[in-house]
């Protein structure tokens, strides 16, 4: 297109000027991961503990006002198959072959209870234009207000475990999801699931012990007679059961960025549908990015003063259109 | 200083009615919407939570509205007033996609009374890739409007609108450099949106370089809607063909899409991904047509006679129109994967809503360019 030298040199300089902006490298900018809170509360569950009697599921919807939630054409149980706007928490069951033994991968079958990991580094914090989920800076939980909540559903795009739902059979919809019964605690009680848990497979307390009581499980050699504690940690209430065959992994350690919610079994978890994820959150990711084009919006500003300089030359020069 | 003029007219004329027609059927249905709730009238699910009003209304559509953007930095940055011409046509499309993005977004979310929310710098979050979005692009239709005002000023006679019109004109150079900064960050961004739904993305899609590879495709969408516009609307107001520009904001067209594709290659081998494209499944296939569309629309305009050539000028800027789409939806449905057996194709009234929007588009640009002096005089050309 017949580009002449100055000419070429100025189109380089305006898609310099483009590219920097996508590229700057500023690694000074990256955002550390976050790191675990040390007060944080959370729950450890233990599948090969849990008898799937699903009384969390039950205790759940009572202490959180949740309708039932049939999925039958009957619809006369309270039968979810996932998450919903209406369940916060779910007992799911996993088979393999003749299904035969509890906690094993091949023939065998487990329990998995599913409701919000409360991450460490949440995705879904980082991703809602309106601080309308929001960390606790001292217990971890995240909880949502509604009086903020715009109804944009980022969230349920950004969580990694697909927990925010979204209340999409009225005018006026909520995002719902597990708030660890926050409203609870605040009375000096705890999760509704952790204390109608009638084996200990739910357990509550501060996630720095729930990590140590984990570690010991995995210690323990399969098939001893072992304590449990029950219900919540810290009340020194237990039960003897034998030792699970476990999975050597603590899910929600290290993955996502790691959770305040820990999970233990004796198949994988992948195998449990939950998701392969790295050792950093995508809210890292994501806000390492947007600080990097973004930070103190002095990309920004140099572009623009950039494309101004170009603009105003080029427009000044010529009789205005 | 060319010169544009009104087209004159009826404004009542058949296509127009039908197009009311269509727009009427989707203002009933997004009554409904209001009334029942989003689950009335779409098919979003927890799983997919975002549908085609997303996917098609805002990112395919500022897409597609990057018309003005496009133009006004080849134009205005690069110093090529021979394109100028161009420039209010495309404007007029960018005002129209990014005007009815914005009302999109206020039919897709769910609690819009609280939206206010976005605009208090104290309850903002600056660390979502939404905000930056939602801002930017408030913005830019605001900046739009501005940068339109001109020309519809233009068409009043009273000596106040003419006095608005040069005290706006002084501004250009501000308007002007705002209208190629925002779109740049917000075409970005909406790319960036998907980075923080990690490995729920197929790794043929997701990537550090999303906003990269959103905002060349945009800026090319830009130049082929500019090739597809100028070329339907000199068919259907039968005015004269403006073939000679036409073939060289293609060529400026096929360069970005070309550094496009062999970016958007060497970014698959460098992730060691390029073994996906062989899966042969939905996002397999979806992955080689988008593909093959922009490289299609590449292949017809490296031959350089093909580029004098109206029709081969038209078909390829359809072709990386479409390209730039499938891309789109690619990128935030197809290649989406949230487990659990979530599923989701559109409603019907979902739908009809979007082909309400598009109507909308077309009837304020057929009443536009009747009535305000938007397309070059004919005798320019
Ligand atoms: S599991 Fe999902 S909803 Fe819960 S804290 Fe993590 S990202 Fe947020
Ligand atoms: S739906 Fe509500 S809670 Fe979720 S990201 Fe949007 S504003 Fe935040
Ligand atoms: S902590 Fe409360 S809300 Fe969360 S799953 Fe347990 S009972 Fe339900």
């Amino acid at each position: 297109m017949g580009l002449s030298r100055r000419n070429f040199l100025k189109a380089a300089a305006g898609s310099g000027l483009l590219a920097a902006s996508q590229l700057s490298p500023v690694p000074v900018l990256a955002r550390e991961p976050k790191t675990r809170l040390p007060e944080a509360l959370g729950i450890l569950y233990d599948a090969t503990l849990c008898i799937g009697c699903k009384a969390c599921m039950t205790a759940c919807k009572e202490y959180n006002n949740l309708p039932a939630d049939p999925s039958s054409p009957e619809g006369l149980w309270d039968d979810p198959l996932d998450l919903s706007a209406r369940t916060y928490n779910i007992v799911k069951l996993y088979t393999s072959g003749t299904g035969k033994t509890k906690d094993q991968e091949a023939d065998g079958y487990s329990f998995i209870r599913r409701f919000c990991m409360h991450c460490v580094d949440p995705a879904c914090t980082s991703a809602c234009p309106v601080k309308a989920l929001s960390k606790d800076p001292i217990t971890g939980i995240v909880k949502y207000n509604k009086d903020l909540c715009i109804g944009c559903r980022y969230c349920q795009i950004a969580c990694p475990f697909n927990v925010p739902k979204f209340q999409w059979d009225t005018p006026f919809p909520e995002i719902k999801k597990c708030q660890l019964c926050d409203h609870r605690i605040k009375r000096g009680s705890y999760s509704a699931c952790c204390e109608f848990c009638p084996n200990g497979a739910s357990l509550f307390g501060e996630v720095q012990a729930l990590r140590k009581e984990a570690k010991r499980r995995l210690s323990l050699p399969p098939g001893s007679q072992a304590t449990f504690p029950i219900h919540r940690l810290d009340t020194g209430e237990y039960r003897y059961a034998s030792v699970g065959h476990y999975f050597p992994k603590v899910y929600g350690e290290v993955d996502g960025g790691g959770t305040q919610v820990l999970l233990m079994a004796g198949v994988p978890f992948q195998k449990l549908g939950l998701p392969d994820l790295p050792p950093e959150s995508t809210a890292s990711h994501s806000e390492t990015l947007m600080h990097t084009l973004y930070k103190g919006m002095i990309g920004p500003y140099v572009l623009f003063a950039g494309l101004f300089y170009l603009v105003y030359r080029n427009t000044t020069k010529k009789d205005l259109p | 200083m060319e010169a544009s003029q009104p087209l004159g007219g009826r404004i009542l004329t058949k296509p127009f009615l039908v197009l009311a027609a269509v727009a009427l059927v989707g203002g009933v249905l997004i009554v409904y919407r209001y009334v029942f709730g989003l689950g009335a009238v779409t098919n979003l699910n927890d799983g997919y939570p975002w549908g085609i009003w997303i996917t098609y209304d805002v990112l395919v559509g500022t897409a597609l509205g990057c018309g003005g953007y496009a133009m006004a930095l080849v134009v205005y940055a690069f110093n090529k007033w021979e394109y100028h011409p161009l420039v209010r046509s495309a404007l007029l499309t960018s005002v129209f996609g990014y005007t009815l993005a914005g009302v999109a977004v206020f039919l897709d979310i769910g609690r819009y009374w609280n939206g206010y929310n976005l605009f208090l710098p104290w309850r903002v979050n600056f660390n979502s890739v939404l905000v930056e979005v939602a801002l930017c692009i408030a913005a830019y239709v605001v900046v739009l409007w501005l940068e339109l005002a001109p020309a519809l000023l233009e068409a009043r006679p009273d000596a106040k609108a003419q006095r608005l019109r040069r005290r706006l004109e002084t501004l250009l150079p501000i308007i002007v450099s705002l209208g190629i900064l925002l779109p740049t960050m917000h075409q970005s961004s909406l790319g960036a949106l998907m980075i923080i739904a990690g490995p729920k993305l197929s790794p043929l899609w997701q990537t550090p370089l999303l906003p990269m590879f959103f905002l060349i495709t945009a800026i090319a969408m830009g130049y082929a809607v500019t090739v597809f516009e100028s070329l339907l609307s000199s068919l259907a107001f039968q005015r004269p063909y403006e073939t000679p520009l036409l073939a060289r904001i293609s060529t400026v067209m096929v360069s970005f899409i070309s550094i496009y594709l062999v970016m958007r290659f060497a970014d698959l081998v460098w992730r060691g991904q390029v073994q996906l494209i062989f899966a042969d499944n939905l996002t397999s296939l979806m992955f080689i047509i988008e593909n093959l569309l922009f490289l299609q629309a590449v292949i017809i305009l490296a031959k350089p006679g093909n580029r004098s050539d109206n029709r081969w000028l038209f078909l390829s800027a359809v072709l990386l129109l479409l390209g730039g789409a499938v891309y789109r939806f690619n990128a935030f449905l197809v290649g989406y994967n949230p487990g659990f057996g979530w599923r989701y194709f559109p409603a019907l009234p979902e739908i009809f809503i979007t082909l309400g929007i598009v109507a909308l588009e077309l009837l304020g640009y057929l009443y536009f360019v009747k009535k305000y002096p938007i397309l070059p005089k004919a005798e320019h050309v």
